[in-house]
């Protein structure tokens, strides 16, 4: 219990970098993804909807046992090294959340598409800066896709215990220890970090909030 | 253009993030261990010792015996910690570790509500404790997980000539879990026995109305190797690192430190490398 105390800050920092990271780098792709598929029209656009919306119901252990064999030394990108790395966990929840991310922004830009489109054709703006200015309208409704994107990382546990392998001080995130002391039988430790985790994912859904609000008085 | 400029930022924050974590701290390995070394704590005890003696950071992924042949197979960690006889040996004979060397054992225990419907305490064996759960029907959950454990038990069911899975009935379960996560199962179940290695028993925080019923069969003896990953194989594999990690566990001073490793006044591993 002790020892726990002293890395439980270690633990929700690492926590946080993994799945922080991975739902920056899954907005930055997620973002500009949903919002080609909303504004251009191209051969194929149809079935990668369908499939980006079949993605975002993507099994966690599926995508890890996808990065394992990736990135295992057996692997294609073995030489790499990254297998048990934070790199290795951000690669999976990356792969996790950026359909989910792209699905959404699809459906918040395409909505804005009907709303704007006369005002953007009649100003004769090129597809690109309709992208950019779409995207910059929808920014509140993105920012919640973003933390459902961030809840989704957080949250999993079948895909960071298979490529982070659980390794203390290391590896070990708010969900893999909580999996590890539950099998210890230490049921109240695993409830409370539980706890720790729905606490944390308030503050940052809380923050998100409280920045939307006050953005939404600086721009208007 | 201020949001792509943003865009840019995040993405080389997250670049050097991930530059970061594959750079950090060249002198480390991995070891493949299994789940019953983790969830007795005994790494939490034992590694902090090997780095301040040895100087090496041993990073582990714990799993079943199983998974953690496969990882050395595929050459994804250096040093694997073991508990198969079999398996272990077909490993070496096939070519994918080397040096292997006996370093610590314990014995497995067959575990089971206090009140014992199948009448399993004072078998005169593991395997006549089997035979009589399995006639009662009482029930059965098993690791079902490839780990070592799980390999002990489908070899004693062979030995006490049942076949759990096919004999009809739901009293034989199988979990495909960890040794906590099942001892978990068995305690929730109220009518269920196991078998668990022992550190994993000690250890366990939530036994409620399970106890401990037969114990002391030679063939419960649960032996843990150490396996250096070929490096002919692998030529990433830190050989020289992991050979001192090696020889430090199968040191005097290793081997004692194994032996200090105690939950209860009992000593969950017991060091018998220098036996041989």
């Amino acid at each position: 219990m002790l020892d726990l105390d002293e890395s439980l800050v270690e633990i929700i920092l690492v926590s946080l970098r993994v799945s922080v990271t991975a739902t920056v780098l899954a907005a930055v792709v997620g973002f500009l993804l949903g919002a080609v598929l909303a504004i251009w029209r191209f051969p194929g656009r149809g079935a990668l909807l369908v499939l980006l919306n079949a993605m975002m119901g993507l099994p966690p252990v599926v995508v890890g046992l996808l990065v394992y064999l990736l990135l295992s030394r057996a692997g294609p990108m073995g030489s790499l090294g990254l297998l048990f790395t934070e790199s290795a966990m951000i690669i999976a929840q990356w792969l996790l959340v950026t359909p989910l991310i792209a699905a959404l922004t699809q459906q918040i830009v395409a909505d804005l598409m009907l709303e704007y489109r006369e005002q953007l054709y009649s100003l004769g703006a090129k597809r690109w800066t309709m992208l950019q200015t779409l995207l910059w309208e929808g920014r509140y409704s993105l920012l919640t896709v973003m933390l459902a994107g961030f809840g989704r990382a957080i949250s999993e546990v079948g895909a960071v215990l298979i490529v982070g392998g659980n390794i203390a001080h290391h590896t070990r995130v708010m969900t893999t220890v909580i999996a590890l002391e539950t099998s210890k039988g230490n049921l109240t430790i695993a409830l409370a970090l539980g706890m720790i985790l729905i606490a944390l994912a308030c503050m940052i859904n809380a923050a998100a909030a409280f920045s939307k609000i006050y953005a939404a008085r600086l721009y208007g | 253009m201020k949001q792509i400029d943003n865009l840019a930022v995040c993405l080389g924050m997250a670049f050097m993030v991930l530059a970061g974590s594959v750079q950090a701290g060249e002198n480390f390995i991995t070891l493949a261990s299994t789940t019953s070394t983790q969830a007795s704590g005994f790494f939490d005890y034992y590694l902090p010792l090997v780095q301040r003696r040895t100087g090496i950071d041993v990073r582990v992924v714990a799993v079943g015996t199983g998974q953690a042949l496969k990882l050395g197979e595929n050459g994804d960690a250096d040093v694997l910690l073991v508990h198969d006889r079999v398996g272990e040996l077909q490993f070496v004979e096939q070519g994918f570790g080397v040096d292997r060397r006996e370093v610590m054992y314990n014995d497995f225990v067959l575990v089971g509500p206090k009140r014992d419907p199948a009448r399993a305490a004072g078998s005169e064996s593991a395997v006549a404790a089997l035979q009589k759960i399995a006639g009662s029907k009482a029930g059965f959950i098993s690791r079902g997980d490839d780990s070592g454990t799980n390999r002990l038990e489908r070899r004693l069911w062979q030995e006490a000539g049942i076949d759990p899975g096919a004999s009809g009935g739901n009293w034989y379960r199988e979990a495909g879990a960890g040794m906590g996560a099942v001892l978990n199962m068995t305690a929730a179940s109220g009518n269920a026995y196991t078998i668990a290695d022992r550190a994993t028993w000690l250890a366990f925080r939530n036994k409620t109305e399970l106890a401990l019923l037969v114990q002391g069969d030679a063939r419960l003896f649960n032996q843990y190797s150490l396996i250096l990953v070929n490096p002919e194989k692998h030529p990433h594999v830190k050989k020289q690192q992991a050979l001192l990690f090696m020889d430090w566990m199968t040191s005097v001073e290793g081997q004692r430190a194994i032996a200090g490793f105690q939950t209860a006044g009992q000593a969950l591993f017991k060091p018998n490398a220098l036996q041989q």
